[in-house]
């Protein structure tokens, strides 16, 4: 398994295989091709990253490029999914859900319940998020905890190129809508990724770092920003236990309160705003179940509560980084233990 | 750095070759216990297991360098072993110029080895792992039900140390070989090693098997009598209807994190022993497309009903056969030991459960080393 592929070539591979595999499995979504219309050859983007590239020539009728109306192209992938297909749709940012929001949350989401359990809906949204390419706000955001919310709906937020695959995988193959939430500044980074189709089921958390002293549940690219803190909290003598909870529909709570019964300090990253998000969530979980554990008030680290700024310095500062994430840990980890 | 003929060092291992860094976990004898060569000393934690790493020397532990909890590089400085008799002032420099000239980096690439190689047998992909070179037969590792190169992480290099080529090989449906077991048979899985002989130039070999991988080495025997040249087998199937069904339908079940922690436990006498990262990595590998259905077919072929269905008469081989069980094995019953033919070496391992090569990595080695030095 000596093999390193980036993120969005796991990605790709998955895609590929999936679609080798299942021939009900089709991709579409705006340029996901070569852009309809656009001159020179077809497969000349494969999706405004890439992430779709070389797609078109293996499969040519199974990959095609939607006109630019989210609402028309999201609602043909729950119809598709109802009537046969495995469709994978790319919503390009996931900050363009505003006009398509009706298709995924209020018929893709409740089919499965509001006709009996008799239908099944298995289409995949693949979509970009997270700050830090400059892209200002309208497509910078981490819209991940709006899904979560929604009943119905799986939500998949892998931080690295070996479970992207496998989440992808296992995404195209469940049964139900799942939002997968591809981080794009991690498109870019390499991993160990098998060459063989593999699942990694949705719903397990991952434990990325061992360690005793403080749990640190972190998401998406915030696993490298919290290994890098615990990297630097080892040299100091705090030891990070760091869980990746992979997926935040279903949500892997028992891994998290196993580490923190451990520990009995939580730090939670997320590089959403700070209000009913993943962060305020989990803190929330772990304060219900595990109160008798906790040695400290469980702490956040979270963009703030604005829009992602497009100057670059603040862009930099809104991101959660290393630092701030061990200040967090330092300081939960220096509360005495509660009367 | 010189290592004087009376001065031993105490290294950190390298346990395969994903292994960078240890764990000091214990310290098992304190400063100034006479040791035996194979003594234990300290146990380490790799990232995937625990294992007790032994005094390569006779002599006096003279100084405990790492601490307890303390992470080292590999070949990084745990103790030094020496006579008694040798100066405190000798050993102390002997430290100190060890620390002053240690490189982890280099020490890294020193402790490289080789890597894991494809060959193709009857068009599927075989990957296996060569360490060392020798003169006579080679020793042939052959893993079981579910297992892979990787089990002989403490004995593949410790075995080729003295002069010989050993081979370990993922059987099809295992590890990085190809997922296609055909009918998952005994007998298909003779072939494989058969061929896989064929393909390496080797006429003759010396055939370790573990459990599973026990019976495919007594198999090959009756069938291929001439091409042995000597028999070890671990915890072995095939010499009783025996079989823990719970650990073979709990492996091909197992799917998530937990289920695999509890049924990886009944392998070790000390369930402690399992580390996440061994847990993972077994769960990547199940996760593959094929897998489940590739071990399936083997389980039903092998195993049907909770029995052990290939029970071959070894009595006729004339070949030296040493036998190694754990008193504590959970999945199957040491009592097979007394299944075997008059002539076998048999040595049960206290403290021990189905996994000897790792629970009890010294012993086993030793034992095969004393063994097949007999045999040649």
């Amino acid at each position: 398994m000596a093999r390193t592929i980036s993120y969005m070539q796991a990605i790709n591979e998955a895609l590929a295989q999936e679609m080798e595999r299942d021939e009900t499995v089709v991709v579409f979504g705006e340029d996901n091709v070569g852009g309809f219309g656009s001159p020179g050859e077809m497969d000349a983007w494969g999706g405004v990253m890439g992430v779709t590239k070389g797609l078109y020539a293996r499969y040519p009728e199974r990959i095609l490029d939607t006109p630019i109306s989210e609402s028309a192209f999201i609602g043909a992938a729950a119809g598709a999914a109802c009537s046969g297909l495995r469709p994978v749709a790319e919503l390009m940012f996931v900050d363009f859900f505003g006009v398509c929001m009706d298709q995924i949350y209020n018929q893709a989401a409740k089919f499965r319940y509001m006709f009996g359990g008799k239908a099944k809906t298995p289409m995949v949204i693949r979509t970009m998020f997270g700050a830090g390419i400059r892209a200002a706000s309208q497509h910078s955001q981490s819209l991940y905890p709006i899904f979560t919310h929604i009943p119905g709906l799986k939500v998949v937020v892998p931080s690295n190129p070996y479970d992207a695959k496998g989440l992808l995988i296992a995404s195209i193959r469940d049964d139900d809508p799942v939002m997968f939430f591809e981080n794009k500044v991690l498109y870019a980074v390499e991993g160990e990724v098998p060459e063989e189709p593999y699942e990694i089921p949705l719903g397990e958390a991952e434990f990325v770092r061992e360690g005793e002293d403080v749990t640190i549940v972190a998401i998406g690219r915030m696993v490298s920003m919290a290994e890098q803190a615990a990297a630097e909290l080892a040299d100091e003598g705090i030891e990070c236990e760091i869980v990746d909870p992979r997926t935040t529909s279903p949500l892997d709570e028992e891994t998290i309160f196993e580490s923190v019964e451990n520990t009995g300090r939580l730090v939670v990253v997320d590089e959403a705003n700070p209000r009913c998000s993943m962060a305020t969530d989990i803190a929330a979980r772990v304060a219900e179940n595990c109160f008798d554990d906790l040695k400290a008030a469980p702490k956040m680290v979270t963009a703030p509560h604005t829009p992602p700024p497009f100057s670059p310095s603040l862009e930099d500062l809104y991101v959660p980084d290393p630092d701030r994430i061990a200040s967090a840990a330092r300081e939960v980890a220096g509360a005495g233990a509660r009367a | 750095m010189s290592e004087t003929q009376q001065i031993s060092r105490l290294g950190m291992p390298k346990w395969g070759l994903a292994m960078t860094e240890g764990t000091v976990v214990e310290w098992l004898v304190e400063e100034g216990t006479e040791l035996g060569k194979g003594d234990e000393v300290v146990e380490v934690e790799s990232e995937k297991i625990n294992n007790a790493i032994e005094s390569p020397a006779e002599g006096v532990l003279r100084r405990r360098v790492a601490k307890e909890g303390e992470v080292l590089p590999v070949g990084g400085l745990l103790g030094v072993i020496a006579p008694p008799d040798v100066p405190d002032e000798e050993i102390d420099a002997y430290v100190e110029e060890f620390l002053e000239n240690f490189d982890p980096e280099e020490a890294a690439a020193a402790a490289g080895g080789p890597e894991p190689e494809t060959v193709e047998i009857g068009g599927k992909n075989v990957q296996y792992l060569k360490i060392g070179e020798g003169e006579g037969p080679p020793l042939i590792l052959l893993h079981g039900f579910g297992g892979d190169i990787n089990i002989w992480v403490f004995n593949q290099e410790a075995l080729s140390e003295e002069g010989r080529t050993v081979y370990a090989l993922d059987l099809p449906g295992h590890g990085q070989s190809s997922k296609d077991v055909g009918g998952g048979t005994l007998d298909s899985f003779v072939e494989v090693v058969s061929e896989f002989m064929d393909e390496m130039g080797i006429e003759k070999a010396h055939l370790v098997g573990h459990s599973m991988g026990g019976a495919v080495a007594g198999s090959f025997a009756l069938a291929h009598p001439d091409r042995v040249a000597s028999l070890v087998l671990i915890a072995s199937v095939g010499h009783g209807e025996e079989i823990n069904e719970e650990y073979i339908e709990g492996f091909i079940a197992a799917n998530r994190r937990k289920q695999m922690k509890n049924v990886l436990g009944l392998l070790f006498s000390n369930p402690d022993l399992l580390t996440r990262q061994l847990v993972n990595d077994e769960l990547r590998f199940k996760r593959m497309d094929g897998v489940d259905e590739a071990l399936r077919t083997v389980a039903d072929q092998m195993f049907p009903d909770g029995r052990q269905a290939d029970v071959p008469d070894l009595s006729g081989l004339d070949v030296s056969m040493l036998v190694i069980w754990g008193r504590d094995d959970q999945i199957v019953p040491v009592s097979h030991t007394e299944n075997l033919p008059e002539a076998a070496q048999v040595e049960i391992l206290e403290d021990t459960g189905h996994m000897p090569q790792m629970e009890s990595a010294g012993r086993t080695n030793r034992l095969i080393e004393e063994f097949l030095d007999n045999v040649e």
